[in-house]
């Protein structure tokens, strides 16, 4: 399912939309998995800066991400402040997840940034630098992204919703320098983890 | 009509809840607002009920305690009619390396500048600490109490956001 166009329905309201067209996370080469770290690590809270996707090392450091989120169980994505480089690069993949509606396949947006962002849901998340705990987070669930891939550095606009928006939503605020625990809906939506992958 | 205030601590088991409700049922103490949660493994319940009086109510969860597992307190309350609002809701998150201090350094920030907690709750996980805090603040002061509180956040080494807390009316 990797590179899979959206969804008819959201490409045709979606004015402005440039796909992945055939990029491919191959393209990248081969990452290596590096260790992810946990808050309180500092890098976390630390907005990320603006790469240049064509620079050699973004594109290292996206492969990367994707060669760590792919070992990770139950992992659909990873931002670089998660393996400790406060950069806005991210790797998300939802593919065969339960909850995923509309899927892109796996992909790396660099510099990436919400267009639009509208019908808000709340929903559980957890997060693999956060491991203990999960929260209540109300998330767009129809997103418009836009950002640059690594290597190339063509901009793309991505329109999708449901649960790739709510991950999209999540890695943005890493590179940010934002936990889901800054935008939990109160007092009573934090929770100890019950499930592990 | 007494109001009551009820605490239930103690070792986490099947059937507390059970067990406590229907001790006050068989009362006819009314349960009003209350929260129950569990708590590094001990089991809180915090309950106001309406109904008999007070020593009744202690001498019927007595023997919930024998075992020395539960810790039981009833005490009678003046009824204040409900709830008032009176300010901003907004949401207050915390979180860094735990150390100590943190919830009452935050809070005394909230309370200076007129700010009442409404709910809080922390969590301890391994070195990580989070405190999420629903808090009523007088109008307009929103902006002035979040530039105090990143203040005094950097100088715990800590993170702190303040969010509008938007009920979603239906």
């Amino acid at each position: 399912m990797s590179g899979a166009p959206d969804g008819p329905h959201l490409e045709a309201c979606s004015e402005g939309y440039v796909g992945l067209g055939d990029w491919v996370p191959g393209a990248l080469g081969d990452g290596r998995v590096v260790p992810v770290v946990a808050a309180p690590d500092p890098v976390l809270s630390r907005p990320g800066s603006e790469v240049d996707p064509t620079a050699e090392e973004t594109v290292r450091l996206a492969a990367d991400l994707v060669a760590t989120m792919r070992v990770s169980p139950g992992c659909v994505g990873l931002a670089a402040p998660q393996v400790g480089v406060s950069a806005q690069v991210f790797a998300v993949d939802v593919t065969g997840h339960p909850k995923t509606v509309t899927g892109h396949g796996a992909f790396v947006l660099c510099n990436a940034r919400v267009i639009e962002a509208t019908r808000w849901k709340a929903g559980r998340e957890g997060c693999m630098s956060v491991p203990d705990l999960t929260g209540d987070v109300k998330r767009a669930s129809r997103l418009v992204v836009e950002g640059a891939l690594p290597g190339s550095g063509e901009t793309v606009r991505l329109v999708t919703d449901g649960f790739e928006a709510r991950a999209l939503q999540h890695e943005i605020d890493h590179c940010s320098g934002l936990l889901f625990l800054d935008r939990v809906a109160g007092a009573h939506a934090i929770y100890q983890r019950k499930v592990y992958l | 009509m007494n109001e009551l205030a009820i605490t239930v601590i103690g070792r986490d088991r099947p059937g507390i809840v059970a067990d406590v409700a229907e001790v006050l049922a068989r009362l006819g103490a009314n349960l009003t607002d209350s929260t129950m949660t569990r708590l590094r493994g001990h089991f809180a319940m915090t309950l106001i009920c309406v109904g008999p009086a007070a020593a009744e109510v202690e001498t019927a969860l007595a023997p919930l305690a024998a075992d020395g597992q539960l810790l039981a307190t009833v005490r009678a309350v003046t009824p204040d009619g409900g709830t008032t609002t009176t300010g901003e809701p907004y949401v207050m998150a915390v979180h860094g390396a735990d150390r100590m201090g943190i919830v009452a350094a935050m809070t005394r920030v909230v309370a200076d500048a007129g700010g009442n907690v409404t709910d809080l709750s922390t969590r301890l996980a391994g070195a990580f600490y989070v405190v999420v805090a629903e808090v009523e603040l007088p109008t307009g002061t929103a902006d002035t109490l979040a530039g105090r509180l990143t203040e005094a956040a950097a100088g715990l080494g800590v993170e702190v956001t303040l969010r509008p807390a938007v009920p979603d009316l239906l």
